[in-house]
């Protein structure tokens, strides 16, 4: 029997305010337990939240960079449980109108393009957080209640792992590039769910379904899923049944573990939240916000490659972040050629990253510095492998290509009247060389620029260098 | 008439535990309360729309601006138990913390 499978999303993504999405404390990460908190937070008798406009603006901006339908009119909906971290025991999100509907992000899997739909995003407020010590006790830290989240529910449009990992990575991306959320799932700011059901080909309903939670990684959704898959499919062909079941990830055992299973639908009891008026979203608002929203990162991707002839690949990799595109346009604009600071952005500047485990942000590097250099290897005045000596210098000092390259006398000497003259020297002490050159021997050539390179420390121009020997030679 | 296992479900929720004589006495004012209430379903409300609100406001909304006017331990004072500044309560087993 062929079984087909569908897989359905929910990502919960943190927007970066700088205040709560009902409370005006502030948001930020590893602070001293709870000293980010006001009675509102803990949810004291009498106190009232209010809407964060900032906060619901970053909705639309993530909306929008997903091609979603706004939604005009609003309001918030309490969603109603008892856990000690959210002490006035519901949830202030939006249930029966959600900020927006129908959007989409386009993946591209095996050389194919396909679309998944995005049922609807609407904003919520985060939980604090507990931790438990052997101690008999838990611990509360409300620092994060009231966080402003947005939840991005994907329609069941997902067909296979591999899918679920390219929707993330591309989903990722769109809300990194308009500076909503950092979108880190290491740090907590990107949070995903998964729903995943398989059914024989051909049947029209779908299978039961079982959730995984707490996937702190791409890899760990799309490991977690293959194996929810190979375990649904196996568990049919030997005659069992799917149970509706919330299931978690183990990564050191590559398995999901049972957590619990789920009788009928969870009761939250929804009604609209009567603390908070409703929201009218004018069309001012949006446009207000759409004039903000930065360029997509696909946007990007086809604009260095038509208008500066990068390979698709390579435009791919420069669009991973934000800071590494954006820094690869500032170098552009500060006089590089587009190429060229494409290969070293993607050459050496992320090999020295990748090895220190740094970001863009911690080094030195500045994007006229980084134009400086290429500058100068363009125009002759150091070599290559100069080049890789001064990056070393200007990734972790904030110093000017030029000036440090003048001061170091690293200057390549490019002058004919001042080379000529040593190729000459060179070639008179070594008549052998010229012979073997004569005899047809061409790597008699290599030798005499080792020659000269010596004669100068490293710093003629081997291109200088090789036009006049060849010329000098040749008066001989 | 609400039943009392409806009582005991949403006490469930709230983490409640009940002896069968408390389920019986508040199953009994339970219902009383939403007796009163159901005379409301009484009045016509054809072409009424879904009310959601009952003050005629729209867009009451801050600005993105953070405030921590709250010194942590007058938030403490109310808390039975603290370690530092965390807030202790009893181990909570039955889910998995996210």
């Amino acid at each position: 029997m062929n079984f087909e499978t569908t897989i359905g999303l929910e990502v919960h993504v943190e927007l970066k305010t700088k205040s709560k999405m009902y409370s005006p404390t502030a948001v930020s990460y590893g602070a001293e337990p709870n000293v980010n908190t006001n009675v509102i937070d803990w949810g004291f008798p009498g106190t009232l939240p209010t809407i964060n406009r900032g906060a619901y603006s970053y909705g639309i901006m993530v909306a929008l960079a997903l091609h979603a339908d706004i939604t005009r009119h609003t309001h918030f909906d309490r969603k109603n449980y008892f856990y000690p971290d959210n002490p006035k025991a519901y949830q202030i999100t939006q249930s029966e109108t959600p900020l927006a509907t129908n959007g989409y992000v386009e993946i591209e899997v095996d050389g194919k393009k396909k679309k998944i739909g995005i049922h609807e995003l609407h904003v919520e407020e985060d939980a604090g957080k507990n931790s438990h010590e052997d101690d008999g006790y838990s611990y509360v830290d409300l620092n994060r209640q009231g966080t402003p989240l947005v939840e991005i529910v994907s329609e069941p449009d997902i067909a296979s792992p591999e899918e679920a990992y390219q929707y993330l990575e591309q989903l990722r991306q769109i809300v990194q590039f308009t500076g909503a959320s950092d979108v880190k799932m290491e740090e907590g700011s990107m949070r995903v769910d998964t729903n995943l059901s398989v059914r024989p080909i051909g049947q029209d309903g779908f299978g039961t379904k079982t959730e995984i939670k707490n996937l702190n990684s791409f890899n760990h959704v799309r490991d977690g899923l293959a194996y929810e898959q190979k375990r649904q499919i196996q568990l049919l062909m030997a005659g069992g049944e799917v149970r509706q079941e919330t299931r978690r990830w183990d990564p050191a055992k590559k398995e999901t573990i049972l957590m619990r299973v789920k009788e009928g639908a969870d009761d939250y009891r929804y009604f609209p939240e009567p603390d908070l008026p409703p929201v009218f979203v004018s069309q001012q608002w949006i446009d207000e916000v759409q004039a903000k929203l930065p360029e997509a990162p696909a946007k990007r991707r086809a604009r260095y490659v038509t208008d500066w002839g990068i390979p698709e690949y390579d435009a791919g990799v420069l669009t991973l972040t934000m800071e590494m595109a954006n820094f690869f346009e500032a170098t552009v604009a500060a006089g590089a050629d587009p190429k060229q600071a494409s290969n070293w952005l993607m050459g050496e500047v992320s090999g020295y990253l990748n090895a220190e485990h740094l970001e863009l942000k911690d080094v030195a590097l500045t994007p006229a510095h980084l134009a400086g250099m290429i500058n100068l290897i363009d125009d002759g005045t150091i070599s290559s492998k100069i080049a890789k000596k001064v990056f070393q210098e200007i990734i972790k000092e904030d110093v000017d290509p030029k000036a440090w390259v003048e001061e170091k006398g690293m200057v390549q000497l490019s002058d004919p009247a001042k080379l000529t003259p040593i190729v000459n020297d060179i070639l008179d002490n070594n008549a052998q060389s010229i012979d073997d050159f004569k005899n047809g021997k061409s790597r008699a050539i290599g030798f005499l620029v080792g020659q000269i390179m010596k004669q100068t420390h490293g710093k003629a121009n081997p291109k200088v260098v090789n036009s006049i020997l060849m010329t000098e030679i040749k008066k001989r | 008439m609400i039943s009392k296992d409806s009582v005991a479900h949403v006490a469930g929720l709230a983490k409640l535990a009940f002896s069968e004589d408390e389920l019986q006495q508040y199953t009994a004012q339970l219902d009383e309360i939403l007796n009163m209430v159901a005379q409301l379903e009484t009045v016509d409300t054809t072409g009424v729309p879904v009310t959601t609100q009952s003050i005629h406001l729209e867009n009451v909304m801050r600005e993105d601006v953070a405030v921590n006017d709250t010194d942590v331990q007058d938030l403490l004072a109310n808390v039975p138990t603290k370690k530092g500044t965390l807030i202790q309560v009893p181990s909570i087993i039955d889910k998995e913390d996210d």
